[in-house]
């Protein structure tokens, strides 16, 4: 019977299926952070349970780190209480620990590929739901809430009920000034918020396979905002030239002969989905969100739609409907987050600013997704061309995605952001956002109201 | 895990669609190492202004309305996977949530802590909310045996769909880690035959 790639991987992972119930899957790699993972071990001391795999567990502490100063100590107290926890839990438990201090920390969906943790085929977990970032190589990756992590610390499977399988074609060229993030927030605003509930889905069609690795992660990462499980995309030549002869990626022999493998996994040609959709991708503009969650977008020239279920979220961030957002003053522009804030998304930011300088009446954060992320850039000089234009080059974290540590956006002001939520004080108390790509951040960072890229390049 | 076989409550209705994990219990509160404690912060920006004091005009700060139940509108539980969530709704007291419609990692999630989800028609959750806006001492009895609701007043009642599985489970007040515990010989095996990942 032909298949789907996202079946392919899900049975080789099968240990058993219970009858009329879950099956039990065997998770390849779990990453774990401070923030969703304490109370994890606090469930296995008092059941006084080891880590079954710690050698398939890698950790790194993201969600909450400050972006400054790193190397002091950190000054939030309970921040500070669950990165030493995290150091606590991996060192009594050997699991490897990427810390503040060390070259390869950063984002946890930033540094899993980038360490070529990520590989095709796999299934991995994490207690985020961003997890869907690694799907991009081709892998079962979805969140999973602490229960779940402490099972898999426990015993490396998740009792899971297969979902529904979903394919999106996105055909055709990209016009002039649209990325990966506009793809998405596009597919978001076609299908809402929900209308991914239950499903996994894969990623298919000219458009998506002519994007570079870390776009696919931009597309992948963002499946749970339509509320799908996850997302994933056929892996291809590009995948395994990303891949290789990365640390943990198989070397020599063992990676030719991965790849052999890697190479069956895609979905047969006559496969079935549960539900497909295919869209043109010369339909798709820079998009931009105007609600209080992400499935509220729109084409970045067009008027707020009229439409009841919107009203609240309107108030909230307060506009009308109606309202253009083109030309709209703003003032913070966040560059950053799981979503976009890999070296292509800060060459991006850089490609679009030379020359230019930041408005005055706009704070502009850039937070690397990781040291080595940081450490290119610099290398590339492209932090001088952020200072030139008045930005501040921050130190690696979620930072103001989700605003758990000091980088907060104040109450009642519009952030321009590259982040996956819009929701109501995602980005700090009261705080409104505008979901965007990085070249539409960089063009609104620059005129200080929100812009049209196209008009730049 | 505590047990759930029938409930029988007046509930709190929160007639918002699309609520979030953030709004559930938003991020700056996640930085706890235990479990413990987050129902004070639940809906904490809907239920707190900036100087803490309670915002009137919040269904939790309404006295009018109260129990174990919270009935809300369709897709609940969206975006994060922040189990937190569902220890702010249990830590508050909730043992059931009514919806339309229920994200899926907050489900799996509020089913790993006792907290039922229970999925309802639209035309179903707007009776309740009728119901219960027009009298706030109604009671709403849920059997998980059985799988129904009721509205208790007028006997109106649905089925609900919960996975076989996970009803056992919550009925025994049992949770997966011990299942997985009892084949560890399986997995162990599973792992010795695949071939590579």
């Amino acid at each position: 019977m032909s298949k789907t790639l996202f079946d392919k991987i899900w049975e080789r992972h099968v240990v058993k299926t219970i009858e009329n119930g879950p099956d039990v899957l065997y998770i390849d790699k779990h990453l774990i952070h401070e923030v969703t993972s304490p109370q994890a071990f606090e469930g296995l001391k008092q059941r006084n349970l080891p880590v079954f795999r710690p050698q398939n567990v890698v950790a790194t502490p993201d969600h909450n780190v400050p972006t400054i100063d790193q190397h002091l100590p950190i000054r939030d107290e309970l921040s500070r209480l669950q990165v030493k926890k995290l150091t606590e839990n991996c060192e009594a438990n050997n699991i490897t620990l990427y810390g503040l201090n060390s070259p390869n920390q950063g984002i946890v969906h930033i540094i899993g590929p980038e360490l070529g943790i990520t590989q095709p085929g796999m299934t991995i977990v994490c207690g985020d739901s961003h997890t869907a970032t690694h799907g991009a190589f081709g892998t079962i990756a979805f969140g999973i809430g602490t229960s779940e992590v402490e099972m898999a610390l426990a015993t490396q499977c998740l009792l899971q009920y297969k979902p529904k399988r979903m394919r999106i074609n996105v055909d055709g060229q990209l016009k002039k000034g649209v990325r990966s993030k506009d793809i998405i927030l596009y597919i978001i605003s076609k299908l809402t918020a929900s209308g991914g509930t239950g499903y996994f889905v894969e990623y298919a069609g000219s458009a998506i396979s002519s994007l570079s690795m870390e776009a696919r992660m931009t597309i992948c990462n963002m499946s749970i905002e339509m509320g799908a499980r996850g997302g994933l995309i056929a892996p291809d030549e590009k995948t395994f030239e990303y891949v290789k002869s990365r640390e943990y990626a198989p070397k020599g022999e063992a990676f030719e002969k991965a790849v052999e493998y890697w190479r069956t996994l895609k979905s047969d040609e006559d496969a079935v989905f549960d539900k497909e959709y295919t869209f043109d991708a010369a339909d798709i503009e820079p998009m931009i969100t105007y609600g209080t969650n992400p499935g509220m977008g729109m084409r970045i020239t067009d008027h707020i739609p009229e439409n009841e279920p919107n009203k609240k979220a309107l108030e909230y961030m307060g506009l009308k409907e109606g309202e253009q957002l083109l030309g709209k003053e703003i003032n913070y522009v966040f560059i950053g987050s799981c979503t976009n804030a890999r070296i292509e998304d800060l060459r991006e930011v850089a490609s679009i600013l030379k020359g230019h300088k930041k408005a005055p009446n706009v704070n502009v954060y850039i937070v690397p997704g990781s040291k080595q992320v940081e450490k290119q850039a610099i290398a590339e000089g492209l932090d001088k061309i952020f200072k030139e234009a008045g930005f501040q080059l921050r130190q690696p974290g979620c930072s103001a995605c989700l605003a758990m540590n000091d980088d907060k956006v104040p109450k009642g002001q519009y952030c321009v952001s590259t982040s996956n939520r819009n929701f109501e004080g995602r980005q700090g108390p009261g705080s409104r956002t505008f979901l965007v790509s990085p070249a539409t951040a960089a063009a609104t960072a620059i005129s200080g109201t929100i812009s049209d890229v196209r008009e730049l390049i | 895990m505590e047990k759930f076989i029938t409930l029988e409550s007046t509930c709190v209705p929160l007639q918002v669609e699309d609520i979030d994990t953030d709004q559930i219990i938003p991020a700056r509160f996640l930085k706890a190492t235990n479990k413990e404690g987050f129902g004070d912060n639940l809906f904490c920006d809907w239920r707190y202004n900036e100087n803490g004091d309670p915002r009137e005009n919040f269904i939790l700060n309404d006295p009018t309305y109260s129990g174990r139940i919270l009935v809300a509108g369709k897709n609940f539980g969206c975006g994060s996977s922040r189990e937190h969530a569902a220890w702010a709704l249990t830590g508050y007291g909730f043992k059931a949530v009514v919806s339309s419609f229920f994200a899926d990692i907050f489900k799996n999630n509020a089913l790993n802590n006792g907290l039922l989800p229970v999925q309802v028609s639209e035309e179903f959750l707007q009776k309740i909310f009728k119901a219960v806006k027009a009298n706030p001492a109604e009671k709403i009895f849920i059997d998980l045996k059985n799988q129904t609701i009721k509205i208790l007043s007028t006997n109106e009642s649905e089925q609900f769909d919960i996975n076989n599985y996970k009803k056992i489970c919550l009925m025994n007040g049992q949770d997966d880690i011990d299942y997985l515990l009892s084949i560890k010989n399986d997995i162990e095996a599973f792992e010795k035959e695949r071939t590579s990942f």
